[in-house]
């Protein structure tokens, strides 16, 4: 038991936080792609170039806040590739989040080469007189970074957009039932634009938050299939925010539990300790989402179809 | 509300026509759909909009609605230019439309689907102004209920509470009663009339000649693409109409066998359970289906109908219950050796499920044929004996196509199900189960398949007729049951029930559920 003694609570939970950060942001940002009726599986590279945007960015210019917009704007770019791709010339949505997450790759290693073994400007933290200070909670709720306030904020945001405003119910019907939306008179191909837009941009802020953040440093592949987790989240979670972030939680408790049992040496195997994150989230998903009527409900009915205007 | 009275009330009062189509024409590659179209739809009138399948009428109304945009021609709505570029500006003009295949979300609730299409509400107070429209026109509506979850029939009631919530001097519908059973089609009548009496002028597309004979003062009657007639339908007979519509006379089935003794499909205590969202479960199913006999299914779709016929299949696994093909039971038997057996189904939806869309007819004779026909001795595809079959189905049903090469999906509705049922006929099944025979197929194509079925018939098979179309099921069957919420009632035979009887017996049913 002194093994897990070493490891202090306080620091855990914080860190729990920064390392959920990353993959509730692509996971969310997914979530209102694949709400949209577009199934993108290009995560994993719209992380890696918001990585490499953002650190080259915010190193060049030494602002992190700079980074941080460059992160923004190369995940929408990317973003918009496949949006292109998929909605006007009707390629097949698999493939193309298959390649575009190879292109991303490829594309983040070319820019990122110079920067490799750089420091990164440090990203500010939240200070509050008194609050900050407060034993444990100082630490936990109010010593953060920006990034991880927002990513918070924008779970409850998309939350509120989706299920309480006209917009994100037009979106939810796009995702439901493009053909009927577009007999209403709703723009089915833009709508699926703006929200791929979206959702490669919240990819890049998570991949950004990975660079400057996380890591901090650039290293090629640094998101080490984040992307794919944050996939698999939207899928678990039921396509619902509120789940996304207990699954990010979760996925990031169970990662930083087991780097901090791996250092405090105890006796299980590496590589079962390693895996531990993946097994735990995906069988605690799979158990809150077992209702299979409820899951295939809430998933949009237009998922990875493609739209054209037949007549 | 006050507004939509005011409106309502000036209207009434206003002369000249309300909608005036000059010579709209539109073409598609390889189709002239509307050809120098040219009508007008009076003030308070409910105006029907005639034709087969394919005759151009949904083209023209998606013109009017703004989903179109014609090639040629001009239209003025109230006495003023009126080119809609998109949905939005038709509505704000006073157009509001009923779509054939309803323009509903299923997974939203009726709250959310009536605001989809109301370009200035909020979510906030939805639900009361539907409620207040609902009650004002006496159509019931729950407003937090998921679509998915309703039937056919407040289905509808859901687009005509979108629609008058728009305050709309022209309702368009299109096909609005294929669905419904005879009772909601009396109450449809009596809102829709109550509407042209406050001044809404209606577009009544149909090809239920009876109910336009009933309904409307006017019609305009197309064929491909161009005005060919004009009357006023309550001066005209069903005959002459459809000689209108078509350009030629209709056959009608031939005449009924009498029922015979031998029974070949015994279904006892079926029972099957469907997780799929918006799924029906079956419950307690029985029936026999004698040799020589035609059994109707009626019932309003989205009752169980795809369930029971995917049991009979063999496609769905089934809780409980036996179902015997002389005498033997099959129930736990694969597709296939149901097939092989004799137990043929031709399922609802032809694309996709029936026929795979973009294979030829040559291979899709093969899916279904293989077993039965011999098609693949040895495991070997025998092209030329596929071929021939094919050949034989498109001869022997009057299939109108390019030949076998042709894709499944190149054929029109009514070819491709004259192809299908054709298919199944040809491999002299023991048993055949249809489901939807006549959905969305023009009128002589329906005729053709509603005799090669009775034909089948007389020769000995037995066949079970799913079907919402109440008048085909007393043209064709024997005896006729009501599947209702998974639930079979007792069947009656057709020569002595009526529509009445078997409209109450799916109404009754449907309120004992919900």
């Amino acid at each position: 038991m002194n093994e897990l003694g070493s490891i202090s609570p306080e620091l855990l939970v914080a860190s729990v936080m920064v390392a959920s950060t990353p993959i509730l942001l692509a996971g969310l940002g997914e979530l209102v792609v694949e709400k949209a009726g577009v199934l993108n599986l290009g995560v994993e590279g719209l992380m890696i170039i918001g990585a490499v945007c953002g650190f080259a960015m915010s190193v060049i210019t030494g602002s992190v806040l700079a980074g941080v917009l460059a992160a923004l704007v190369g995940g929408a770019l990317l973003g918009l590739v496949f949006a292109v791709l998929t909605q006007y010339l009707l390629s097949n949505q698999v493939a193309t989040g298959l390649a575009t997450t190879l292109f991303g790759l490829g594309l983040a290693s070319l820019i990122g080469k110079p920067f490799i073994g750089v420091r990164p400007p440090e990203m500010p933290r939240l200070r509050v007189e008194f609050l900050s200070d407060l034993p444990f909670i100082g630490h936990v709720l109010f010593s953060h970074d920006p990034v991880l306030y927002l990513s918070l904020g924008m779970t409850l945001l998309i939350w509120y957009f989706l299920r309480h405003t006209k917009k994100g119910l037009i979106l939810r019907a796009v995702g439901e039932n493009h053909d009927a939306a577009h007999s209403i008179g709703y723009k089915v191909r833009q709508t699926r634009i703006l929200a791929i837009m979206f959702g490669g941009a919240m990819a890049g802020l998570g991949g950004c938050y990975l660079s400057l953040v996380r890591v901090p440093q650039w290293t090629e592949g640094m998101t080490a299939g984040a992307g794919w987790i944050a996939l698999a989240l939207v899928v678990f979670s039921s396509w619902r925010p509120l789940r996304v972030l207990l699954g990010a939680w979760l996925f990031g408790g169970v990662t930083v539990l087991q780097l901090n049992l791996q250092a405090a040496g105890v006796g299980i195997g590496v590589a079962y300790l390693s895996v531990a994150p993946y097994v735990v989230t995906i069988i605690v998903l799979v158990l809150i989402s077992a209702n299979r009527s409820q899951r295939l409900l809430n998933a949009p009915a237009c998922l990875g179809r493609s739209y054209y205007i037949s007549s | 509300m006050s507004k939509a009275d005011t409106h309502r009330t000036d209207a009434g009062r206003q002369f000249g026509p309300l909608l005036c189509l000059q010579e709209l024409s539109k073409a598609y590659p390889g189709v002239q759909a509307c050809d120098q179209i040219s009508m007008s739809i009076d003030h308070s009138a409910i105006h029907a909009l005639l034709g087969e399948n394919g005759a151009g009428k949904s083209t023209l109304v998606k013109m009017i609605y703004g989903l179109v945009r014609p090639d040629s021609g001009s239209m003025s709505f109230n006495g003023s230019a009126f080119a809609p570029a998109q949905p939005r500006t038709a509505r704000a003009a006073g157009v509001a439309m009923v779509f054939q295949h309803f323009s509903l979300f299923e997974a939203l609730t009726v709250s959310e689907n009536i605001l989809l299409s109301l370009d200035d509400a909020q979510m906030a107070g939805i639900a009361e102004r539907i409620r207040g429209v609902a009650e004002s026109y006496h159509l019931l509506l729950e407003p937090g209920r998921m679509v998915g979850d309703l039937s056919a029939g407040e289905r509808q009631r859901v687009e005509i509470v979108r629609c008058l919530m728009q305050n709309p001097k022209l309702l368009i519908m299109d096909e609005p009663t294929s669905v419904l059973t005879p009772q909601e089609v009396d109450s449809l009548f009596g809102t829709l009339r109550r509407l042209a009496g406050e001044g809404t002028s209606i577009l009544y597309i149909s090809h239920k000649l009876e109910e336009i004979r009933e309904l409307c003062a006017d019609a305009t009657i197309l064929r491909q693409g161009k005005v060919v007639d004009s009357c006023d339908p309550r001066e005209c007979s069903a005959e002459q109409l459809a000689e209108m519509m078509v350009g030629t006379s209709i056959g009608r089935a031939g005449s009924k066998q009498k029922m015979r003794d031998r029974i070949l499909l015994r279904v006892a205590g079926l029972s099957l359970e469907n997780s799929a969202p918006f799924g029906v479960n079956l419950s307690d199913i029985n029936f026999d289906l004698h040799a020589g006999e035609i059994l109707g299914i009626a019932g309003i779709a989205g009752n169980g109908q795809d369930e029971l016929q995917g049991a009979l299949s063999g496609e769905l696994p089934v809780s409980s219950g036996q179902c015997q093909l002389h005498g033997e039971d099959v129930i736990t038997h694969s597709s296939s050796r149901r097939r092989k057996l004799g137990l043929l189904t031709a399922p609802e939806q032809r694309l996709g499920h029936a026929a795979s869309p973009d294979m030829s007819l040559t291979e899709n004779t093969l899916l279904s044929g293989t077993l039965r026909m011999k098609l693949a001795p040895r495991g070997i595809v025998d092209w030329k004996h596929t071929r021939r079959f094919a050949t034989d189905i498109i001869e022997g049903f009057d299939v109108r196509t390019s030949g076998t090469q042709a894709a499944a999906r190149s054929l029109s509705g009514g070819n491709l199900q004259k192809f299908l049922i054709g298919r199944e006929i040809l491999q002299k099944p023991e048993v055949l189960v249809v489901n939807q025979p006549t959905w969305g197929v023009d009128a002589n194509a329906a005729a053709a398949v509603r005799r090669a079925l009775i034909q089948l018939a007389d020769a000995g098979s037995g066949i079970l007729v799913i079907s919402q179309d109440l008048d085909e099921l007393l043209e064709i069957s024997d005896r006729i049951a009501v599947l209702s919420a998974g639930r079979l009632s007792r069947s009656l035979p057709t020569s002595e029930t009526s529509r009445t009887e078997i409209g109450l017996l799916m109404a009754e049913s449907q309120d004992a559920t919900s």
